[in-house]
């Protein structure tokens, strides 16, 4: 019954965002008054699309067989987070979530547009409820969650033992809300092209829903990478894996919009290109949920795979970009271009921001694409790893990095590179420290490893360099007078540089553990004793032990330092029998500045067991590295210029203030 | 500077950059793929020793034999021809006789293969896509057609 009602309500839904599309796209230019529907249906949808996911929860938590896709992917003897979570750890759930999130920044649209100008409030939310409207006709059409079975059987398939992890719960709604946010930076960009006019105005009133989406799909990308990390028992955090590049281009691209709109947002310039970016952005978010759930890609997220599901996300993809894509032929040259500006600006290095990491998609998107292209074109299969990345991304970023600090110190129009430079004096000798160090402390590694630390180092140091010139620290002003400037100043400003120095402590945890990672593969009898790096490690027993919905071996390790006893570690080898699928658990001891990430192999048939153990340095930073930038990402979110109202009382602000 | 000069270094930066990147990608493509063969299309196709690979197929029943320490040996097949891969290091958990596998590595004379990486797959039923299509080139393809309902080839699988 519930499910029916669940049912009912997603086709009720259907209904409202078709209103809210046409109302407004169509009826416009015929009564201002269908332009006001737009607002209410959102409101109407949103809690339309809530309801209908509760309805799906509700059926997962009761184990509710007599549905298809409960049968499909879930058991009785789940443990109930697992039976909740596994409403969208599937494909139809999934896509169920996703609409949801749709017409949840819909619904904030509606809520916090309150300043928005009526006509352009009312073509976001018509673009919306038109992408909301294709995505629901999806579902209904190829993907219902709510089919019954008949007869229902008396428990279900169970889900991928692999899936039933916490990390991997929240994975899907963070980088949902991230790819479907985009959709609203795309919703402003066609309405713009539909009204014709982009203004500074419109990049504030882009800029937080792109911040907002770019955090979720940040924290999101880290969990999933995190739980590869500790899940897949191979103790990597990427893999170039064509899934993780999926979600990794609209990254790339949202960050290169973050960071032209505050260009349009300023100096009204880039307007074009941040509307090309805008419609892009989006497009790789589609892309990657054509990638991911059209089966072309086998990973652990191809779900069923389903042929016709692939196409008609194609053809969604097909109709919004390239509609978006003609609107902008259309329109574009009809708007107005601001001048050019000097080639030592910030507007300059924001531009040469943009390019780099433009240039950086592209060549993840061959990386990705290609092999999927020459298959369909002669049938050979190639694969594409790390070593073409390390080969094309790895250069271009590069570069990137090291003009980061430099960006935020150039003044607008006309900059004094120069003083720029001198500025940033102080966190070059504190990364040419950090250079001298990483060299004395690493005994083998590559010639770069250190030059990769003073990278990190530098941005950290850089990021801060900034916050130290604006409050005049040692120039001048005591230190109580700083302190006084520093609370003063915009959030965004800190959220800049935490931003920033996000990106270098992540940067130190990718060249630590890329670099001087140690590895120890052996057969050991319990009993036996190995050394790896620092730590000395003693195989102690094995043993059964019977878990709520699997069985597992669970080894016994003893870990000691220097003599000294630090840790037993568990890691362990589990069979659910539901599905009959083993899992590797992998056991961690952190440090915080490295991991020892132990994992129970198989047993050799001679009493013995096949024991993989690595001491991965720097690895957590990584994960912390992208938690700070969603923290500054959040506190730029959270300053007073963007709240509601904001775009009136900014223009009165202080003028010039970097953002 | 003058207008027209701003323009102009504005136009060279980027098409620089984008110089750059396109170099990058098609050196990097050029010498950094990875082409995947059957054990039978390594016979057809008399791919030289020494070559960097994927291959794949079905692990031969019987034919997993364990060495010293975490050393093995397994037997590939795709019902034409049989290669024989020696691996050193942790099996991936659903690495299984009579089962689909896919592994990168060099091959070396005789239908040997040196694997360095045995790929990992996440669910029992599932086939690398590499060897069903494999096996359904020469023939040999047994598992369901490709008209079987979607909820039993349930593919669910991971390379890590």
């Amino acid at each position: 019954m519930i499910a029916e009602f669940g049912h009912f309500v997603l086709v009720l839904a259907l209904g409202v965002a078709l209103v809210q599309a046409f109302g407004p796209l169509l009826g416009m230019p015929f009564n201002a008054a269908f332009g006001r529907l737009a607002v209410p249906a959102a409101r109407v949808q949103f809690v339309l699309l809530s309801v209908s996911f509760l309805a799906l929860v509700y059926a997962f938590a009761v184990s509710d067989f007599s549905l298809s896709l409960v049968t499909a992917n879930s058991h009785s003897a789940k443990p109930l987070i697992y039976k909740l979570t596994g409403a969208w750890g599937n494909h139809e759930g999934s896509m169920l979530l996703w609409t949801l999130i749709l017409a949840t920044f819909g619904a904030a649209v509606a809520f916090f547009g309150g300043n928005l100008p009526d006509g352009l409030r009312a073509r976001v939310l018509g673009v919306q409820g038109l992408i909301g409207a294709a995505f629901l006709m999806f579902l209904l059409f190829t993907s219902n969650p709510f089919l019954r079975l008949d007869p229902a059987p008396f428990d279900g398939n169970g889900l991928n033992p692999i899936l039933q992890d916490p990390a991997l719960a929240f994975h899907p709604p963070f980088l949902y809300a991230g790819y479907v946010g985009f959709s609203i930076a795309f919703s402003f960009a066609v309405a713009a092209l539909l009204e014709g006019k982009v203004d500074p105005a419109w990049a504030r009133w882009v800029r937080p829903w792109t911040l907002a989406a770019w955090c979720c799909l940040t924290l999101g990308i880290a969990m999933g990478s995190w739980w590869a990390y500790y899940e897949l028992g191979w103790g990597g955090w990427w893999f170039w894996d064509p899934v993780e590049n999926a979600s990794l281009m609209p990254w790339l691209l949202g960050t290169a919009l973050l960071h032209s709109a505050i260009v349009v947002e300023k100096r009204g310039a880039l307007k074009r290109w941040t509307l090309l970016l805008a419609i892009f952005t989006f497009a790789l978010s589609l892309i990657g949920t054509f990638l991911v759930r059209s089966g072309v890609l086998t990973s652990v997220h191809a779900f069923a795979v389903d042929p016709a599901r692939g196409v008609v996300i194609l053809g969604i993809l097909v109709f919004f970009v390239g509609g978006a894509l003609t609107l902008y032929a259309i329109r574009a040259p009809a708007l107005k271009v601001e001048g050019l500006f000097a080639p030592l600006s910030r507007e300059a290095a924001l531009i040469v921001n943009n390019l780099l990491l433009t240039a950086a998609t592209v060549a993840v998107f061959v990386g990705t694409l290609y092999p999927l292209a020459l298959d369909a074109v002669d049938g050979s299969k190639i694969s594409v790893g790390a070593p073409f990345y390390n080969l094309t991304f790895v250069p271009i970023v590069i570069p990137l990095l090291l003009l980061v600090p430099f960006g935020p110190m150039l003044g607008w129009k006309r900059a004094d590179v120069l003083g720029a430079t001198q500025r940033l004096g102080v966190a070059a000798a504190i990364s040419t420290i950090g250079l001298a160090a990483a060299w004395m402390w690493q005994n083998d590694g590559p010639w770069g490893a250190p030059f990769g630390i003073a990278l990190g180092v530098w941005l950290i140091a850089g990021a801060f360099s900034e916050i130290g010139y604006r409050v005049r620290l040692f120039r001048g002003a005591t230190v109580a007078e700083a302190f006084g400037k520093a609370r003063r100043l915009p959030r965004s400003a800190w959220g800049t540089a935490m931003a920033h120095a996000g990106v270098g402590v992540m940067v130190i945890g990718i060249v630590g553990i890329t670099s001087w990672r140690v590895e120890v593969i052996e057969a050991l009898a319990p009993g036996a004793t190995f050394d790896v790096g620092s730590y000395a490690i003693t195989f102690q027993n094995v043993e059964s032990y019977q878990g709520p919905n699997f069985r597992a071996d669970r080894g016994s390790f003893l870990v000691e330092r220097n003599g000294k006893e630090i840790a037993t570690l568990t890691p362990e080898k589990r069979v659910y029998p539901v599905s009959e699928m083993p899992t590797t658990e992998a056991a961690i001891y952190t440090i915080w500045v490295a991991d020892l990430y132990v994992v129970l192999g198989d047993p050799t048939g001679t009493g013995a067991w096949t024991v993989r153990a690595y001491v991965n340095p720097l690895v957590p930073w990584v994960w912390i590295g992208a938690v700070i930038m969603v923290l500054g990402g959040m506190i730029s979110l959270s300053d007073r210029r963007y709240r509601v109202g904001a775009p009136v009382r900014a223009r009165n602000a202080k003028p010039g203030v970097p953002a | 500077m003058t207008r027209k000069q701003r323009r102009a270094t504005m136009i060279g930066t980027s098409l620089g950059i984008l110089g750059l990147a396109v170099g990058l990608v098609l050196y990097a493509l050029s010498d950094n793929i990875v082409f995947f063969y059957s054990p039978a299309d390594l016979v057809e196709q008399n791919v030289e020793e020494g070559t960097r690979m994927r291959i794949g197929g079905l692990v031969v029943e019987d034919s997993i034999e364990r060495g010293e320490g975490t050393f093995v040996r397994f037997a590939v097949t795709d019902f034409s021809e049989t290669l024989f891969v020696t691996y050193d290091g942790i099996l991936p958990d659903l690495f299984r006789e009579g089962q689909g596998v896919v592994a990168e590595g060099v091959l070396q004379a005789d239908l040997k293969f040196s694997a360095d990486t045995v790929l990992a797959k996440h669910d029992e039923n599932y086939m690398p896509p590499e060897v069903a299509d494999a096996l359904k080139r020469n023939g040999n393809w047994q598992g369901e057609g490709a008209e079987a309902p979607h909820r039993e080839t349930y593919g669910q699988g991971a390379y890590p």
